[in-house]
Parts: C-alpha cells; structure tokens; sequence
C-alpha cells in the first residue's frame, strides 16, 4: 500500500478567524513503514491525524490531495469517506478510555457497529477472540460494561476493535499518553505486532513523546507550527538532524546514563508563532538559533538524502 | 413551575444529574448549568474579557436582558404612573383596558395596571431574595460538602436528599399557614431555606472536581485555610457556574411564590402577580371574560422566568461551547 | 444494585420522618394552646367547640408529656388516622383525602407520562433538524417557563369561554350522578380533558428542551465520536445517544416530582376539579389546618412512592446498576 499526501491543508474555524493547524503538508508513506509523528502541542500533527479519518467540528478542509493505493481518499465529504473508514482507513483515538458507549455491554457494541457495517458479527467472533488474547484481553471482555475494565484493558479493547478490519492506514492519536511506562510499552510493542501479523499495513503514530517512537518507529517526521520540519529513518533523526528544531528537540531529551552535573537538560526557549495568522517565512524563525537572512523566505521541505527531507535553509 | 429538566446531565461524572445539572425541586430552568471542565487561573482573565465580549452580544442574552429591563421599569415607574395603593377602590368596577386604566379595573374598581406595576416589584424582590438566599445555603452547603468530604459530606449529603426530595411547596404550605401575619420578605426568606439543595448538589459535584486540581493542591500546601481555598481558588474558577445557578434560582423562587400566592398563602398585605390570579379566579373573571385582570399577571411571570431562561442558556453556550450552534 | 435501592430506601424513609416530625412540631410552636389557636381560627359553630377541644385535646394528648404526644402522633399516623376535618364538620381527613386523589391522579399519572414520552421523542427530533429546533425551542422555553396556574387559565378561558368547547369546573355535569353510564364517563373526560392539557403542555415544553440539550451532548460525547471515526451510520448513533439521554431525563423525572405535583394541585383550584387541589384551597381558606396537614403528609408519601417507583425505571434502563456499579450517584 502506498499513501501520498499532497499539500493538505486544513484550518480550524473560529470566530477569531481562521486557525491555520495544518498548512501545506506533503508526504508519502511506503507498505509497512511506521512513521512516528511528533511535535509540540499545537504543531498540527493531531490535526494530520483525524483529518485522514474524519473531518468535523470546527475543522475545515481547505486544499490538499491523500492517494491510498492509489485511490483519492475523499477526505473533504464526510459521507463519501465514510465507505473508507474503519475497513481502509482506521483511528486509535486519543479518548480510547472514553470511546466506548458506557450504556452498552462492549460485545453488544461492537456488534451493532459491525452489522451496520455490513459485517456479520457472528462471522467476524472468532477472529476478534483470537486478536483479544493476542492483546492479553479474554474473551470475557465483551460481556463487560466498559466501566469494569481499567485504563489499559479499554486500550487494548480499542486497539483491537479499531483494527478488526484490517485497515490498510491506522492512524494511532496520542495512544500512550495516559498510561504508565510499563503499559506504554506494552501498548506499543502491540502496535509493532499488528504490522507484523498484517492487521495493519502502514501506522502514523502521533505523540510528543519521542522516546516511545525511537522504539517503534521506522521513520520519524517532526512537525513544527503547521508544517513538516524533517522526516526521515529514526536513527537518521536521532543521530544525524539536519533541521534546527529537531536538533534542539533531540538535545533536550535526557539521555540514560546522563548526570544532571554533567549535562544540563536544554528546553527550546521561546513558543510557537500563533497559527491565527501566522508570520511569513520560516516559522521557527523566532527561536532558531541559525535563523539568518533568507529565513525570510518559507523553505520548502526538501529531499537532501535517502528518505531524508527537510525544510530548512541550512539543511545541506 | 419546572425544575431545572437537564438534571441527569453529568457535572463531571456524577450526576446531579449529568450535565449535568441539577434540578431541584422548586427551581425551574429548561437546563442547569452543563458541566464544564475548570480552566487555569492563568486562563481566566483573558477568558473573562472573552466572555464579555460574547455575552454583549449574544443574541439570546440580549433578548432576556431586554425584557427584564423593560419589566424592571415598569415596575419601578409604577408607583409614579400610578400613586397610591394599587389595592384601593379608584374606579369602574370590573372596566376593560382603556386610555385611563391602561389594563381595566378589576370587579372591584382596582385599577389592574397599578396592581401590576406592584406585583412586578414583588416578584423580582421574592426572587432576589429567595433566590439569593437559597444561592448562599446552596453554595455554602455545596462548597463545605464538595471540599471537606468524609464525614461532613456524608451528612450534609443526607440532610440535601432529604430537603430536596420533599416538594417545595407542600413543605411551604403548612410553614406558612401558621402564620397569621405573612410579609413578603419571610415569604422569600422560606422560599430560600426550601429551594436550594438542587444547587448544591450541583456546587458540591463541580467542587470535586476542582478540588483534584493542582493549583488548590498548591494553595492548601501554602497553608491556606479551607475557606480561604474555597473563595481564593476554587469560587473564581466556577464564577459561570454559579452566576448562572443563581439566575435559575431566581426565576424558580419567582414561579414558587407565584404558587404560593395562588393557594393564599402569600403576603397578607400589599399585592404580587400571583394574588391577581388568585382574586381574578375567586371572582370569576373567567366567567365574566375579564381577560385584562388575569391575562397580565401571567404574562408578566412568564416573561421574567422566559427571560432568565433565555439569559442562562445564552450565558451557558458562551461558557460552555458545546452547546452553541456553529 | 441492593446497596442503589437501599440507599434510597433510607433517604425516603428518612424523610418521611423528618417530613412528619415537621408537621407535628409546627402547630406546636405557636404561642399558646395550639387546639384553642387552631379552632378559634376556624368556623365551627360554637355548640362544638368543646367537645371538639376535648376530642383534639386527647388526640393531641397535650397533658401528657412531649415524648408521649410524639409517640402518640406517630401511633395514630400508622393508624392511617389523619385527624379530622374542622371544616367538613369533623369527617376524617383521610376520608376526604382518598376521595379525591383520584381525580389528582387521573391528571397527574397520564399527563406526566404522556409528557415525558412526547416531550422526550420532539426534543430528539428537535436535536437533529435545524428547521425543527428554531420551532421548538422558543415554544419549548415559554411554555416551560409558564407556571402551572397560568396556562390552566388560559386553557380555560380560551377553550371554556371563548371557544365554550369544554365546561371549566368540576369533575363532572353537576346534573348527573355517577354511574357507569356513557353520559358520565363522557361527561368526565369533557371535564377532564382541559386541567390535562394545561399539565400536559407545561411539561411538554421542559421535557422537549431537556431532551434536545441532552441529545446533543450525548452526539458530541467520545464514543460518538469513535463511532463515527469509524464510519458508523448516524441511525446507530443516534440510537445510542437517544438511549443515553434518557438516563438523566430519568432522574430529572424524579427531581421534578415535587413541582409537578404542586403544579397539579394549582391547575385543579383553576378548574375547581375536585382533587387535592381544590381540598386544599378549601382547606387554606377555612383555616383547617387538620386537613391541611393531611394533605401535606398525603403529597409527601405521594412523592416518596413515585421517587421510588422512578429510581426502579431507572435501574431497568441503566444496565450499569444491575452490574454492581453506580450508573448513577444520589
């Protein structure tokens, strides 16, 4: 499977105006590659996110093509998308605790959502037991309301459901956020095994928590104000960033065996520009420490090596 | 009269109802204040100014606003329009709206617009006081209950069930009947002490929720006394919440002494909305089709209690945008 | 699920008590002999005076100490023995009272369960066509911002006098007498027919703007949402909000009990429909305080019974309670 996004963009409505979250993205992904998206709050990667599966509220499509397979995923009309989601294109929401109807036992639940899918549950039971004692969750589950299971059980149970279909693109939204290390890895070493049965041909994982996508991650594409800064394979990012805000990110991670005495911990100073009406040029412009001249100038997200493109003046 | 009817709607995750309100018996409003997650105190000045702007111009608010001021005049020129008792005997008896009488007399010659003048006047000073009473138990009641907990809460949590499940009205009719001689203060003073425990319960459940936050963490640890934390930290964070449960009950306290006024069992002197209808009913204006004396009276109570609606539900939709139509 | 019920249980029995108890102390903190203040206010003839003096002296039992009075008061209570009516020349209030709830149920029970049922399918509807909710809500508003007593004398007027469609008091024609007659049971429901629309429309109007607030709450909810990520019709969706909507609209029912009653009983002085309500005005008006307080432990038990009744619809539409888990907080 290959997904091509071409200049997406998408705006937040507001009465202030419009919030320009995603502004002008362009990447693809290859069959199998999971590509950890990271960034600050406000960077937009949650909004790339839902805007593949759905789009609504307050957001706004404004420009921008997604190819799946070669297919136009019809992203701008959400009743055309709607033959897409859940079997092509799925989501791992970030209020997975939260997702599920707390009135109604969580079999019945999913039931009802696949028969109004065109799915018989009875045909799709077995499958679904086999994938809940994959994720370490009995069968017994769907006899419960989601209230008796614990944070982590209703993760699981998400993650599950949201990839019954095997959906060629999972989008995976903040996933470990609420959990505690131990259960974040678990979580994310579920996610690996899903690639690796098949369940899911190619992953977006959205977090601000980097460390998780060094582990996981094929590739890692770093979001800044709206728009890609650099993509590239994991250990490219981590050993070799070109771009100025992945470097500071990286440096600011504490690195295991570091003393606090023997290297200071370095945030980034400064915030993100205000997406309300964003400052022309480069956006990192104000807190980049390399900023220079041309920076006046917004650059464009380049391919300077093997998988490896950033958007920077001083890239090369 | 209607309660709060959102009472199942989840403050946070209990229900006072849930969102999710609490109705109470006594008050009425279409939909208690929804529940809201609290903001950052950093947050909240630049949302107050937010807040203004919206609510200055929200449609809905104006409206209310609108015709709460235009009754407010009313019932403050009253007694310049109209001097003298609004109960003496000035005219022709049972008279229809004409140039001089304005809303016609009654069957005994009262002059119905001064009576209604008189009987705004009442209202909004029944429900500015039993509202604000029943505010001040509710919010004592739902603060101490929702930040103490333990204990406290447990009992303070009885003595809410008991008093909210008991209809308001029939606990006011035999307090009342007692009485030989009724004034419109005490009148509203009960109305106060009866009506507030949908409030708290909704107070109670928002503090709860407040109470986990860290910046009250942070207040106690500086060793802020308990009331302190509660009026320093938690109370501005819920100003919304409780600006909007103390207009739901006002308009309830206005609805439950037009009940009251209705069986009899108001003030024994002077004149409210209620006790027209109660006079036009026992003097068969119904039958004798003298609509001007029994037709204004409601409509007035309709209007203030409408116009508080409408208010709350504007308010709410700018403090709580879910509800807003985009 | 035991724990819910329980818990409920006490609260009502709780109040039943401490409603009770308010009863027995308030004439007891009058100024002087409570049955001397009671019966001077009243109009009984004076013939009766003392030997009504000397029947409430020994119901009260004032010579005997407080305790015993209290004890004595309950004794009679659980008797079913509400005293006797000062007004209605000594017929026992209990008496009185059971003749006339019928007539207050016949308006309440219908109208309180109509109401809730169409009130909560428009406020749906209301929540998803746009075209539909700038009708209903403004209606919605007024009407539930209108009290009780008011919109019965509209109705009244409006389709008693002007119109002349349906007679405004009583329960029945004062020609006829009761009988299982089609004249009679006719005649009823003509004069029943207004007081129920008045409760009704009152109720309506909350109900329907209750429902349209919860509904969309619930369809802007997370697992909303997750369904609808995941592609999932909005029939389904809509199901399950309408479904969890109920819940709270439930337990609005329950708070609201109180309101409705008294509504009920305003909405019968307007009509003189003989229930409660009409007992009641008569009772205000004479001074019968006997009958009074009967009245007010009579809605209290009303209440009581119908909270519970409410709280057991609840658990059979919150699956949650049955498991153990409190679907809902008191």
């Amino acid at each position: 499977m290959t997904l091509q996004i071409t200049d997406l963009r998408v705006y937040y409505r507001t009465l202030a105006g419009d919030v320009r979250a995603l502004d002008g993205v362009t990447f693809g992904l290859a069959d199998g590659e999971i590509m950890g998206l990271a960034g600050e709050s406000g960077c937009g990667k949650s909004t790339l996110g839902n805007s593949l599966v759905r789009i609504d509220g307050r957001m706004k499509y404004v420009a921008g093509t997604v190819t799946l397979d070669g297919a136009t995923l019809p992203i701008s009309d959400n009743d055309q998308m709607d033959e897409f989601r859940f079997t092509e294109v799925s989501i791992i929401p970030q209020y997975a605790m939260s997702a599920m109807n707390p009135t109604r036992k969580i079999g019945r639940m999913v039931g009802d959502l696949l028969e109004s899918r065109g799915v018989k549950f009875g045909d799709m039971r077995g499958e679904l037991e086999r994938r809940l004692d994959l994720v370490g969750l009995g069968a017994d589950v769907l006899d419960r309301y989601p209230i008796e299971l614990s944070g982590g059980m209703k993760q699981r149970m998400v993650m599950v459901l949201s990839t019954l279909m095997n959906p060629s693109l999972l989008i995976a939204d903040e996933i470990t956020s609420a959990l505690d290390v131990t259960s974040q890895r678990a979580v994310a070493e579920t996610l690996v095994e899903f690639r690796e049965r098949g369940f899911v041909k190619a992953m977006i994982v959205i977090t601000h928590d980097v460390s998780i996508l060094y582990q996981i991650a094929d590739t890692l594409t770093i979001m800044y104000a709206g728009k890609l800064a650099e993509k590239a394979p994991t250990r490219v990012i981590t050993d070799e960033p070109r771009h100025p805000y992945t470097r500071l990110l990286v440096s600011s991670l504490p690195e295991v065996g570091v003393r606090f005495e023997d290297r200071r911990l370095t945030g980034i100073p400064g915030t993100p520009p205000s997406l309300l009406g964003p400052p022309s040029g480069c956006r990192f412009r104000e807190r980049c420490p390399l900023a220079f001249a041309k920076c006046a100038q917004e650059p464009p997200f380049v391919e300077i090596g093997p998988d490896h493109s950033v958007a920077c003046w001083k890239a090369d | 009269m209607t309660d709060p009817l959102a009472g199942g709607r989840p403050l946070t995750s209990e229900t006072v109802p849930q969102a999710t309100v609490a109705p109470g018996a006594g008050a009425s409003a279409p939909s208690a204040p929804a529940a809201r997650p609290a903001r950052q105190p950093s947050e909240t000045v630049s949302r107050r100014r937010e807040v203004i702007h919206f609510a200055l111009r929200g449609r809905k608010i104006l409206v209310g606003a609108g015709v709460l001021l235009v009754l407010l005049v009313i019932a403050v020129a009253g007694p310049f329009l109209r001097p003298g008792d609004p109960n003496a005997f000035v005219g022709p008896l049972g008279a229809p709206p004409s140039a001089e009488y304005w809303f016609g007399t009654t069957t005994f010659g009262q002059d119905v617009f001064a009576q209604f003048a008189s009987g705004l006047t009442a209202t909004f000073l029944v429900g500015l006081t039993g509202g604000g009473i029943a505010a001040f138990i509710g919010m004592t009641v739902g603060f101490v209950a929702g930040y103490r907990g333990g204990v406290v809460d447990d009992v303070l949590n009885m003595i809410t069930n008991v008093i909210l499940v008991i209809p308001t009205l029939a606990l006011l009719l035999v307090v009342t009947a007692y009485l030989s001689a009724r004034g419109l203060f005490v009148e509203a003073i009960f109305i106060g002490l009866t009506s507030w425990p949908w409030a708290a319960r909704a107070i109670r459940a928002q503090t709860f929720s407040l109470k986990t936050r860290e910046f009250v963490d942070l207040a106690r640890i500086s060793g802020a006394s308990s009331w302190r934390v509660i009026f320093r930290e938690i109370a501005p964070n819920m100003s919304s919440y409780l600006f909007l449960t103390f207009i739901l009950l006002f308009g309830g306290s206005i609805l439950i002494a037009a009940s009251l006024d209705f069986i009899g069992l108001g003030p024994t002197e002077g004149t409210s909305l209620g006790l027209m209808m109660y006079n036009a009913v026992a003097w068969s204006a119904l039958q004798l089709g003298m609509w001007w004396w029994f037709i204004p009276p409601g409509i007035g109570i309709t209007a203030i209690v409408g116009a508080l609606y409408v208010m709350n539900v504007g308010l709410d939709e700018i403090f709580n945008p879910r509800l807003r139509e985009s | 699920m035991r724990r819910y019920f329980g818990r409920k249980l006490t609260i009502y029995l709780l109040t039943f008590f401490v409603a009770a108890t308010i009863d027995w102390l308030i004439p007891r903190f009058m100024p002087g002999n409570p049955v001397q203040t009671l019966l001077s206010r009243s109009q009984v003839p004076p013939e009766a005076v003392p030997s009504m003096i000397a029947y409430y002296n020994n119901l009260f039992g004032l010579d005997q100490p407080f305790v015993m009075q209290y004890l004595h008061f309950w004794g009679a209570l659980l008797h079913g023995d509400l005293g006797r009516s000062v007004y209605l020349s000594g017929a026992p209030v209990s008496g009185v009272i059971m003749d006339a709830v019928p007539y207050t149920l016949a308006l309440l029970v219908p109208a309180i369960l109509l109401s809730w049922w169409a009130g909560n399918k428009f406020g749906a509807l209301a929540a998803r066509r746009a075209v539909l909710d700038n009708a209903v809500l403004p209606i919605g508003y007024i009407l539930t911002a209108t009290p009780y007593m008011w919109l019965a004398i509209v109705v009244a007027w409006v389709f008693g006098i002007v119109f002349g469609i349906f007679p405004i008091s009583g329960g029945y024609s004062y020609a006829l007498e009761p009988s299982l007659s089609w004249t009679f049971v006719s005649s009823l429901l003509s004069h029943w027919i207004m007081p129920f629309a008045s409760l009704f429309l009152v109720m309506f109007g909350g109900w329907a703007i209750g429902m349209r607030n919860m509904i969309i709450y619930e369809l802007d909810a997370d697992y909303s949402r997750y369904l609808k990520a995941l592609g999932a019709p909005s029939g389904l969706i809509r199901r399950y909000a309408f479904r969890n909507a109920m819940l709270p609209q439930i337990t609005g029912l329950a708070l609201q009990l109180g309101v409705i009653v008294a509504g009920a009983l305003v909405t019968e002085i307007v009509f003189s429909y003989p229930g409660l309500g009409k007992l009641l005005l008569a009772a205000v008006q004479n001074e019968d305080y006997f009958l009074l307080q009967g009245i007010f432990l009579f809605v209290i038990v009303g209440v009581l019974v119908a909270n519970f009744l409410v709280d057991i619809a609840y658990v059979v539409v919150d699956p949650r309670t049955r498991v153990g888990m409190r679907g809902e907080t008191a």
